[in-house]
């Protein structure tokens, strides 16, 4: 017996001892401090007015959102509604919320925060370009609470994929004092240093566990250091002072693929485009002459068919990129209007084009009609050596037209200030970064009223035919659930989109990213974010922890 | 012995200003093709007998556009040096002669000066510019920028100096034999500032360089297609290539080989100031 009794005691102390050292293997998994770069400033921390990327890496880490698109999957997931139902016309959709969640700062989570943000969303003040995605008719978007916990929320029109959109509303607290710093994602913002860095914290109050029970997220913080220099974010990732690179240049990705091969991760053509467009504001700052050729289609057209995007893919960006076609990347298979091609570089077609419209050329330069020479400047942003290389090449191919251009490269914020709110601009170069697979997540782009209309936003009425025929084309798709009629619509809107040329497309770039050794549990994407989607379950090695 | 050896290094310093010159005006028939001429079927080449250099990234020659930039930058900015050299004899040089309350005014002018936010000054100043500017105004106007913004830290040294002076033994000799104004200030102290203006002027042309390079990111440098050891030097910003491509360094090499050459062609007094 006293043999047994020890035996026992024995295996209850032995099963006390693994439980221990599992238990802190597990706790071990917690902690550590992922470190990455945000590429600017970002431009605010108000989740309902986020359209830039610095502010919107922010808002995936810190808002809580009540459904949530997996990155990888691209399957639609339940986060912060545990279920949702939409009405059999489409206009509505209620949300049944998960119980026993608090913000940030312990205020709790009620149907009241989620009418409190849609109705702060939609609100035409706000200038929100998340909110224009929801505006498919004419009307007012209701809230009704159903229940502390089901609310429902009815738009004036049909929406299709509607659940979808809420993928980019991070909810915020009706009540609280700290208004937008008071969140229901893994981490907050802890510390701000303006132009230096933002330090996120693990949110204590987050909802989420993993399968073992363990509150997430695991990382105990994230360190965005603000750095527009990709050679110094480059070198600074090579000696382990960052763990992730989420956009790669195609020159650094070739030789750290040819270094460490293991750190290097090529998702393939992404979802994101480069793009330039003329600035065709009436009211904007530039001669009326260049207004004019600005909104004439065959000077667009001629343009984007003298641009050769073969070289542009394969001179900057070393093969790691393919001729853009149009608004919908080739990757995203379902949307992509199949029918239309990359436009070709026919500079002698560019060049019969203008002269049709009265250009003519003269010692070797180009004048329009009324005897003005053809010259303007393509604006972009600072420190992107992709972006700036691609302006150059563009300088020359329409120097051989015989059109001057003046490439200007400016700080981010001068940038945007310029093209959103002066219009002190007179053609731009900059890129879209997808988030979305669907149409609708273009709205804010192609509708007239739109924020991002960038060629001409925030128009009262369509100003041209082609505008209003994308207008009633982006509704028309979102106001049926019905896929084939939506892909028809969209496919149209993709045509009128080649012909009129608002946007230049030059290139789909692939999803290039990097991803430190020290980094455990990252599987990087085609969608944005493409290497911190998971930023919940990520851990870090256990020496780089201890070195930290 | 001493001053045959200094006298050797100052012709060779001469020599290497005078190629350095000459090659950069004879651009036009040395370089094998325009600084802007694109070999897109051979971008970030390795040097070879076509392309001394090798190629930039979009495929352009680098030894002519070396050539051509040394051109535009060993022309610009002495001038902006001279400009802001000019101007810090002005302020310092007076102000140091004149001393007591315009001392004070002019080194609290100066100190006032330095500490502005410079970095959101270029800013605003790039918002007051027009976007269309070639890319020949849009160097004119970033030298002379730097020219009219770079002469408060010389103005401070000269301050002191003049101030030294204008209680020298040697000063106060002319003052006493009748001498004032300005033609004391002419005659007596402004030769005797002369090494410093030297010095100062010939420190300031690679701080120009610089500056340059980094006005860029404002979108205030000079603009592309147009080089200059400025934007040579942004090529630089790739400090992991190094060692795998170590021609990319000629720029800083002969920016570092002019630098000193001019350094070495100041005399003993020049140098000591």
């Amino acid at each position: 017996m006293t043999g047994r009794r020890a035996l026992l005691r024995f295996l209850f102390c032995f099963a006390l001892v693994c439980f221990a050292i599992t238990s802190t293997a597990a706790f071990s998994q917690s902690g550590g401090e992922l470190r990455f770069c945000l590429r600017s400033e970002p431009k605010t921390f108000d989740p309902l007015l986020v359209d830039d990327d610095s502010s919107l890496s922010i808002r995936y880490l810190t808002g809580g959102v009540l459904v949530r698109a997996n990155r990888k999957t691209q399957d639609l997931e339940p986060e912060l509604a545990e279920s949702w139902k939409v009405s059999k016309d489409g206009k509505q959709i209620t949300f049944k919320l998960r119980h026993g969640i608090t913000f940030s700062d312990g205020s709790p989570f009620f149907s009241e925060d989620v009418a409190f943000t849609m109705q702060r969303l939609m609100d035409p003040a706000l200038h929100s370009s998340t909110g224009d995605a929801f505006r498919s008719g004419s009307g007012a978007v209701t809230t009704k609470i159903i229940a502390p916990d089901q609310i429902a929320i009815t738009f004036a029109a049909p929406l299709a994929g509607l659940e979808r959109l809420f993928d980019q509303v991070a909810v915020m607290s009706a009540h609280s004092p700290k208004k937008e710093a008071a969140v229901l994602g893994p981490f907050l913002v802890a510390e701000y240093k303006a132009g230096s860095s933002v330090l996120l914290r693990r949110n204590p109050n987050y909802w989420k566990k993993d399968s073992q029970g363990h509150r997430l997220p695991y990382l105990d913080s994230i360190r965005l250091d603000i750095q527009s220099n990709r050679d110094v974010e480059m070198l600074r990732f090579k000696r382990g002072e960052l763990d992730l690179i989420n956009i790669l240049d195609s020159d650094y990705f070739d030789r750290l693929a040819a270094s460490s091969p293991g750190l290097a991760h090529d998702a393939g053509a992404s979802l994101d485009s480069d793009f330039m467009w003329f600035n065709q504001v009436a009211s904007a700052p530039i001669p009326e002459y260049k207004r004019a050729w600005f909104r004439s289609a065959n000077f667009r057209r001629a343009i984007s068919q003298a641009i050769n995007r073969e070289d542009l893919s394969r001179v900057v960006f070393n093969g790691h990129a393919q001729p853009a076609v149009g608004p919908v990347s080739p990757a995203n298979k379902f949307w992509f209007n199949s029918n239309l091609k990359a436009e070709p570089y026919r500079p002698d077609s560019a060049l019969k084009r203008l002269q049709a419209d009265g250009f003519h050329l003269q010692n070797g330069s180009l004048f329009d009609k009324s005897g003005n020479a053809v010259e303007f400047s393509i604006v972009t942003n600072a420190g992107s050596k992709p972006r700036e290389r691609m302006a150059v090449m563009v300088q020359a191919d329409l120097g051989k037209l015989g059109i001057k251009v003046n490439v200007v490269t400016l700080d981010f914020p001068s940038l945007i200030e310029r093209i959103s709110q002066k219009f002190n601009y007179e053609a731009a170069m900059l890129g879209f970064r997808n988030v979305d697979l669907d149409p609708n997540g273009q709205m804010n782009i192609w509708l007239s009223s739109a924020e991002n209309h960038a060629w001409n936003p925030q128009q009262k009425s369509p100003e041209t035919v082609w505008e209003a025929e994308i207008d009633r084309l982006m509704r028309a798709q979102a106001s049926t659930a019905d896929p084939k009629k939506r892909k028809e619509s969209f496919d149209r809107v993709q045509e009128i989109a080649a012909e009129q040329v608002p946007f230049i497309y030059l290139v789909n770039q692939n999803a290039l990213s990097a991803v430190s050794s020290a980094v455990e549990g990252a599987n990087p994407g085609i969608l944005s974010p493409q290497t911190f989607w998971n930023a919940e379950r990520l851990t870090l090695n256990a020496s780089t922890r201890a070195s930290r | 012995m001493q001053r045959e050896r200094m006298s050797a290094a100052r012709k060779l310093a001469c020599v290497v200003v005078v190629a350095v010159c000459a090659v950069s005006l004879g651009a036009n028939w040395l370089a094998p093709a325009g600084y802007a001429k694109q070999f897109r079927e051979a971008p970030s080449a390795p040097p070879s007998r076509q392309h001394l250099l090798g190629t930039d990234e979009v495929g352009r020659d680098r030894f002519a556009r070396v050539l051509y930039g040394t051109r535009i930058s060993l022309l610009l900015a002495p001038a902006a040096a001279l400009v802001s050299t000019g101007l810090a004899a002005l302020v310092g040089g007076l102000a140091g002669y004149l001393g007591g309350i315009w001392l004070r005014l002019a080194r609290g002018f100066t100190d006032l000066f330095l500490s502005l936010p410079w970095l959101f000054l270029l800013i605003t100043v790039r918002a007051l510019l027009p976007l269309n500017v070639s890319p020949l105004v849009s160097v004119l106007i970033t030298f002379l920028i730097l020219g009219l913004l770079g002469w408060a830290a010389s103005a401070r040294v000269l301050s002191t100096s003049a101030d030294a002076l204008r209680n020298s033994d040697f000063v106060l000799q002319a003052r006493a034999s009748g001498l004032h104004g300005p033609r004391l200030f002419l005659v007596h102290v402004l030769p005797n500032l002369k090494p410093v203006l030297y010095a100062q002027f010939w420190i300031s042309i690679p701080v120009f360089i610089l500056s340059e390079a980094n006005l860029g990111i404002l979108g205030l440098g000079v603009a592309e297609p147009l080089p200059s050891w400025g934007s040579l030097l942004r090529e630089l910003e790739g400090l992991i290539s190094f060692r795998e491509e170590p021609w990319r360094l000629m720029p800083l090499l002969l920016l570092i080989v002019v630098m000193t050459s001019f350094q070495m062609l100041l005399s003993n007094e020049e140098v000591t100031a």
